[in-house]
């Protein structure tokens, strides 16, 4: 019964034709490139918060100039020899090339508007922003570092869930993000976690939801199970904002849903009150 | 498993045909590729054969469930059923008891036996309810200084549309972090399936035991093939590829020990199975015995943070 029956996956509807990355799915405007980059991939006729690269989302954030990457050896190995219709090697160097990234996890020390903080920002471009080894592990110093200089750690999440071509050890670093946010607390510092869209399975299960804040990007998918394994496993009907960051703000889930442009004055805020150091 | 008699025949003509002096020939060279192909063929298939074993074995049907070794290991057992917020969630057993001498706290997921059962408790599933029974347990466990004991049986957390708007992802990190926390002994099992974040939950322990027959997955192996093959009829090379057995899981560290089962299974003697996971279980609560709390909780965590292979 809990197997999950995919029959449905392959008898579903044709997809719609890939649409350019540049129109809004939402209302279907069509925007250049720089057009996008100034209002920081949000529609400007309907607010559709467009999927931001990690680099830029850092960028948008701290004071210019002030981003300090840490980690940056930190590259993925193969431990399973995984092979399903390509190697994991494979697709790790494809996404290697397609994003400039290292994994799908940038950390660093930055300011944002005067307050000192460590970074930890997804990127679902990098293999939908899957959780492996690697970002574990950056994570993880993300928090030792955030620790030992006595700063809060910010984190802005994407992603798909655990790294399947990693296996066990995937999972495994659900638990290891888990105890890093624990020392973290233990040292007195705080986390403060922005969810864009999608943060899912098991990011969503360990430390995206642990923050002592909580935040949330507008209509940004933040549910354990994705909806179609809900509907495929249940038949439940899904309501219309299923997962949605409005739906997890109604249910106490999240503690703010913060649009984009918001986001810098917020964090800046939340820096202040949590009085991390100049 | 042992290799086929067709397989050592094979083997046999292959190592014959490798000493030959004259191997540049082609009909020679092509007869040893051909058996090669045959003999790696053979490897791959008896491998993937023999973890589908151990998946078909770890969901069993009549396999030992949670509360048959409660039955089994516990004496003066008192089940606490209450979450504190919300409900009763059948998915996940938590509760008192004496192994030996010792009070202990054991939480852990639970599936049903029949098909009235098998839905209430909705296939060992939990809701968020269900992993705030077994938090709420612990924190108990933590105050009086009782040992915890869980038990991992679960094809998953429940993917269901409320358990999303009570916060599953949430209650998962939760409980894990509780876990991270706790400051007296901890030892989990996986006694079946220990299907991916609804596992996880609870089993960030200071020991992690495997059945010999338990499975231990990021994914089911359905799901896998769903995702990269689009087709859950590929699951058995799903299987294969990600191995969700015992052995594997204790060649990566993920695993502290495998515990023994009765020849064939489980189910085929479960009270035997009961003494050998009773064993195995107070072995690791006694070595961990007398180690101070902080102790405890800061190996606890660094063994949980040195997981991962990266370069």
């Amino acid at each position: 019964m809990a197997k999950i029956d995919v029959s449905v996956e392959t008898n579903d509807q044709p997809s719609p034709p890939p649409s350019h990355p540049n129109t809004c799915p939402s209302c279907h405007s069509h925007y250049r490139d720089d057009e996008l980059e100034k209002s920081l991939w949000v529609c400007e006729q309907c607010g559709h918060h467009f999927p931001m690269r990690a680099r830029a989302r850092i960028e948008s954030l701290t004071d210019s100039g002030s981003f300090t990457e840490e980690a940056t050896e930190l590259h993925s190995e193969d431990p399973l020899g995984f092979f399903d219709l390509r190697p994991y090697t494979e697709r790790l160097a494809e996404a290697e090339m397609k994003t400039g990234l290292a994994d799908a996890m940038v950390i660093g020390r930055a300011s944002l508007e005067g307050r000192q903080c460590e970074l930890a920002v997804m990127d679902f471009a990098f293999m939908g922003g899957s959780m492996g080894s690697v970002v574990g592990e950056k994570f993880s110093r993300a928090c030792d570092s955030a620790a030992e200089a006595g700063m809060p750690l910010v984190s802005v999440t994407s992603s798909g869930g655990a790294r399947m071509q990693e296996g066990i050890l995937a999972l495994m670093q659900l638990p290891k993000t888990v105890a890093a946010v624990e020392d973290l607390h233990d040292s007195g510092q705080a986390l403060l976690c922005v969810m864009a869209h999608p943060t899912t399975g098991g990011v969503l299960a360990s430390f995206a939801t642990l923050g002592d804040v909580v935040l949330a990007e507008p209509n940004a998918l933040m549910s354990f199970a994705g909806p179609r394994v809900v509907q495929e496993i249940t038949r439940e009907k899904l309501p219309e904002d299923f997962g949605r960051a409005e739906q997890n703000l109604r249910y106490g889930q999240i503690d703010a849903i913060v649009p984009r442009s918001e986001l810098r004055p917020t964090l800046s805020r939340l820096l202040r009150l949590f009085n991390a150091p100049d | 498993m042992p290799p086929t008699e067709h397989e050592l025949r094979l083997r046999e003509r292959l190592g014959r045909l490798r000493n030959l002096p004259l191997l540049g020939g082609a009909r020679i060279s092509g007869e040893l590729d051909r058996l090669q192909r045959q003999i790696a063929r053979i490897g791959e298939e008896a491998t993937d054969e023999e973890i589908w074993r151990k998946v078909e074995l770890a969901r069993h049907d009549d396999r030992p469930y949670t509360l048959d070794y409660v039955e089994r290991l516990l004496d003066d057992w008192f089940e606490l059923h209450g979450d504190r917020a919300l409900g009763d969630d059948g998915a996940m057993i938590a509760g008192l008891g004496k192994l030996g001498d010792r009070t202990v706290v054991l939480v852990g997921q639970q599936k049903g036996r029949d098909i009235h059962e098998r839905a209430s408790r909705r296939f060992g599933m939990p809701n968020p309810e269900g992993y705030r029974k077994a938090w709420h347990a612990m924190e108990l466990a933590d105050r009086h200084g009782f040992p915890v004991i869980s038990l991992v049986d679960t094809p998953g957390a429940y993917p269901g549309v409320v358990a999303e708007q009570h916060g599953q992802g949430a209650a998962i990190a939760r409980s894990q972090a509780i876990m991270a926390r706790l400051k007296v002994p901890t030892v989990a099992c996986v006694i079946g399936e220990g299907g991916s974040g609804g596992a996880i939950a609870i089993a960030l322990a200071d020991r992690v035991l495997m059945q010999e027959n338990a499975i231990y997955s990021v994914i089911s192996p359905e799901g896998c093939a769903a995702i990269l093959w689009r087709d859950a009829g590929q699951a058995k090379k799903a299987a294969a590829a990600f191995r969700p057995d015992a052995v594997h899981c204790l060649e990566l560290g993920v695993v502290d020990e495998i515990v023994a089962e009765p020849v064939g299974g489980a189910h085929i003697d479960p009270d035997m199975a009961a003494r050998l996971l009773g064993q195995a279980l107070s072995e690791s609560l006694a070595e961990l015995e007398g180690i101070p709390g902080d102790d405890l909780r800061r190996r606890r965590r660094a063994r949980f943070r040195s997981l991962g292979v990266f370069a």
